[in-house]
């Protein structure tokens, strides 16, 4: 694996739209290729060279081909969004949809993301270090499809709205999450090691929610249905399984109707 | 001899009143009187005759002050402006006509500019609601003549809207409800004991904040299942209670507002109370309807959606297509970004209503107001451009907040020499285009 280093030498004045900033952008180029790449300022087309120092080559394909990004990234959007392969390694904070639309590869940011980041992410390994914002892993606006394949990590807290009309992969939050976690959530698994604030699971057709820590105000359409023992995330521990929402619309399967499931750490 | 113009249409509220009469002096410059409106829209009115009206261009000048200018120099000042800033808000657009706004994204998309209207501190949630879940919804019309339940939720029309319990959702005697008000049940749900609620035949308070959950509790009733003893301070015995006679009511509608708009989760407050409005089909006939206030505002919703797909807080900074994500492309959060380096205001008043530290940034980039009056925002700004008032001396299409188009009036004359909304932006246009001609961004 060949391995490219952006470092940002200018910080830009308006946000800059690193859309090519990922391994399938890069590969097959070298670093002369790679800084005449375009980004957007607003309606102006800039190079990446304009912004960031660039050094090595990427591989033949994305596979191939690994990105480490240095320097003050608080102003740069769509980092490794689309990236179907290779790796990714932003030691720095990052803007808006960092890693959304990923269908492959590994993505790890060493500080925090903004909002809307992992939006409707069909696969791959996407790591935050820090904080992320609201809308983590969930639908972009007018689509009703959010995160549906991959693993998103977030090892410290996450806003609201994080897994909005989920329909697959694995959620991990080692902190604490604000309101709206899963709304209309159709399937998937999302896990919450701190405390969740309030309606989660709010319009839950489908898919499973695992909070270890307090539900703030748990959603009236939730039934208690038992206990279970389960491993969850490397952890055992003793659960208390709700189904609903039981004021949605679910689907049937073999006459039987199927509910999301909500487990809640004893 | 003074004259009366009848069937005027309010430019107020997006309840666009259309039954107004207004008494004009005979040389026809002057509003002597207005008959039928609210204390608001009678106000309106009254602005067109106040002394004081900015009738030219002003610009600012070092010392703060404003200096008269001419219309050229005002609108070859914007274009410039425009043509050079990589990214411009183009903010407004409720108080005018959707002709006007037509231009104005014919501008938006030369400049790459980013257009958004009042819904984005006022309804904009609720598109978002619809945009994810759809809406079954009505006209005005089908409420005053067929609606036997009512539910104000989140909203208070006795102030925001005041006709509009008196010309279609409580008062009136309509084809299939005749008895008016006696034949019409009317529930008010709010953390407050509002004058809307004083009018209705039951108050339901909710604790603040647990709109959603309630929803919940109603859509979870209406399923039968089992609920907690009090959901957001109401008891499950009342929920029950209302979500049956619901179920049994000929035509419902629900009116929404501020209250679950604008308090935690915002559009999923709306959604919630959209999918119970589908629930609420399947026993009966169930209609939903944002209570939009900005006069025009639907209007300016409508055009950016049959034009851009989305409507409001449209980015078209890359020309070739349209982008749109709240909190991303909405004014409050460019603006608390630093996100736009130039500020393009028109039939609004954002310094009114946005967050102070929003137009703290504005207050620090160029910065054009297109207004018939001095307001907050024409005190930060550059330029202002005082423009003829649409509805009043100049018509043009304005949407109801029922989606129904309705074609305004011109009653009076403007100042002379005064242009119109839609004219100043097709100069502007036509300036934008010589610039790009020349080279310009």
């Amino acid at each position: 694996m060949k391995t490219v280093t952006l470092t940002v030498k200018n910080v830009p004045e308006l946000y800059l739209e690193c859309e090519n900033v990922n391994p399938d952008a890069f590969a097959g180029k070298t670093a002369d290729q790679i800084a005449k790449l375009g980004g957007y300022q607003g309606k102006e087309i800039s190079t990446l060279g304009d912004y960031f120092t660039i050094a090595g080559e990427a591989g033949a394909t994305a596979a191939d081909t690994k990105i480490i990004v240095n320097g003050d990234c608080t102003k740069m959007k769509y980092l490794g969004a689309k990236m179907s392969a290779g790796e990714m390694v932003i030691n720095s904070t990052t803007d808006m949809y960092t890693g959304s639309w990923m269908t492959g590869g590994k993505l790890l940011v060493k500080g925090n993301v903004h909002s809307f980041c992992g939006l409707a992410m069909k696969g791959g390994e996407f790591t935050i270090e820090g904080d992320a914002g609201n809308y983590l892993g969930a639908a972009y606006r007018g689509d009703w499809r959010g995160m549906s394949g991959g693993v998103l990590r977030v090892k410290g807290n996450a806003g609201s709205d994080v897994a909005t009309f989920m329909t697959g992969g694995e959620m991990i939050v080692e902190g604490d999450v604000d309101i709206h976690i899963g709304t209309h959530m159709e399937g998937g698994k999302i896990i919450v090691k701190g405390n969740a604030n309030r309606r989660v699971g709010g319009q839950l057709v489908k898919g499973e929610i695992y909070v270890f820590g307090n539900i703030n105000v748990m959603m009236p359409g939730f039934k208690p249905t038992g206990e279970v023992d389960l491993q969850v995330d490397g952890t055992n521990a003793k659960f208390t399984e709700y189904i609903g929402d039981l004021g949605e619309r679910h689907p049937k399967r073999k006459g039987e109707t199927v509910y999301g499931k909500l487990f809640l750490k004893q | 001899m003074p004259k009366e113009v009848t069937d005027v249409i309010c430019p107020f509220c997006g309840t666009l009143c259309d039954d107004l009469i207004v008494t004009v002096s005979d040389d026809n410059k002057t509003i002597l009187g207005v008959k039928n409106a609210c204390a608001i829209g009678a106000e309106k009115f009254n602005h067109q005759r106040l002394p004081g009206r900015v009738k030219r261009p002003r610009m600012r000048q070092a010392d703060g002050t404003y200096k008269e200018i001419t219309y050229d120099e005002a609108i070859d000042w914007t274009a410039n402006m425009l043509v050079k800033s990589r990214k411009t808000l183009m903010y407004g657009w409720a108080s005018t006509s959707c002709q006007a706004m037509s231009v104005g994204h014919d501008i938006a998309e030369k400049v790459g500019g980013i257009v958004d209207n009042c819904a984005t501190v006022c309804h904009g949630s609720s598109l978002i609601a619809i945009e994810d879940v759809g809406v079954p919804s009505c006209t005005l019309g089908e409420v005053k003549n067929r609606a036997d339940r009512v539910i104000f939720w989140g909203c208070n029309p006795a102030h925001a809207h005041p006709r509009h319990m008196s010309r279609y959702s409580i008062f009136p005697r309509g084809f299939f409800t005749v008895k008016g008000h006696k034949g019409r049940k009317i529930y008010t749900v709010d953390c407050r004991y509002t004058d809307t609620a004083k009018c209705s035949d039951e108050f339901i308070q909710v604790q603040q904040g647990y709109d959603y959950e309630l929803l919940n509790a109603f859509r979870t009733a209406a399923r039968g299942e089992v609920l907690p003893d009090t959901v957001g301070g109401v008891p499950k015995e009342k929920i029950y209670e209302i979500v049956e006679d619901l179920k049994t009511c000929r035509f419902g509608i629900i009116f929404f507002g501020m209250g679950l708009t604008h308090t935690m989760g915002r559009n999923h407050n709306i959604d919630i109370a959209i999918n119970l409005t589908r629930d609420m089909n399947d026993y009966t006939k169930f209609a939903i309807m944002a209570m939009r206030g900005h006069w025009n505002v639907t209007g300016s919703g409508q055009v950016l959606g049959w034009q851009y797909g989305f409507p409001y807080a449209v980015d078209l900074s890359r020309r070739d297509q349209a982008r749109h994500q709240t909190g991303e492309t909405t004014s409050v959060d460019l603006l608390n970004r630093s996100e736009v380096e130039a500020c393009f205001y028109i039939a609004t008043d954002p310094g009114a209503h946005f967050p102070i530290d929003a137009m703290k940034s504005s207050a620090k980039k160029p910065t054009v107001t297109v207004d018939p009056h001095i307001n907050c925002t024409t005190e930060i700004s550059d330029i202002h451009i005082p423009v003829a008032m649409v509805g009043v001396e100049v018509g043009g299409c304005a949407y109801r907040m029922d989606n129904v188009p309705i074609e305004t009036r011109k009653v009076v004359d403007p100042p002379e020499g005064m242009l119109t909304d839609e004219e100043l932006l097709t100069k502007i246009n036509h300036r934008v285009d010589e610039l790009l001609a020349k080279g310009g961004a």
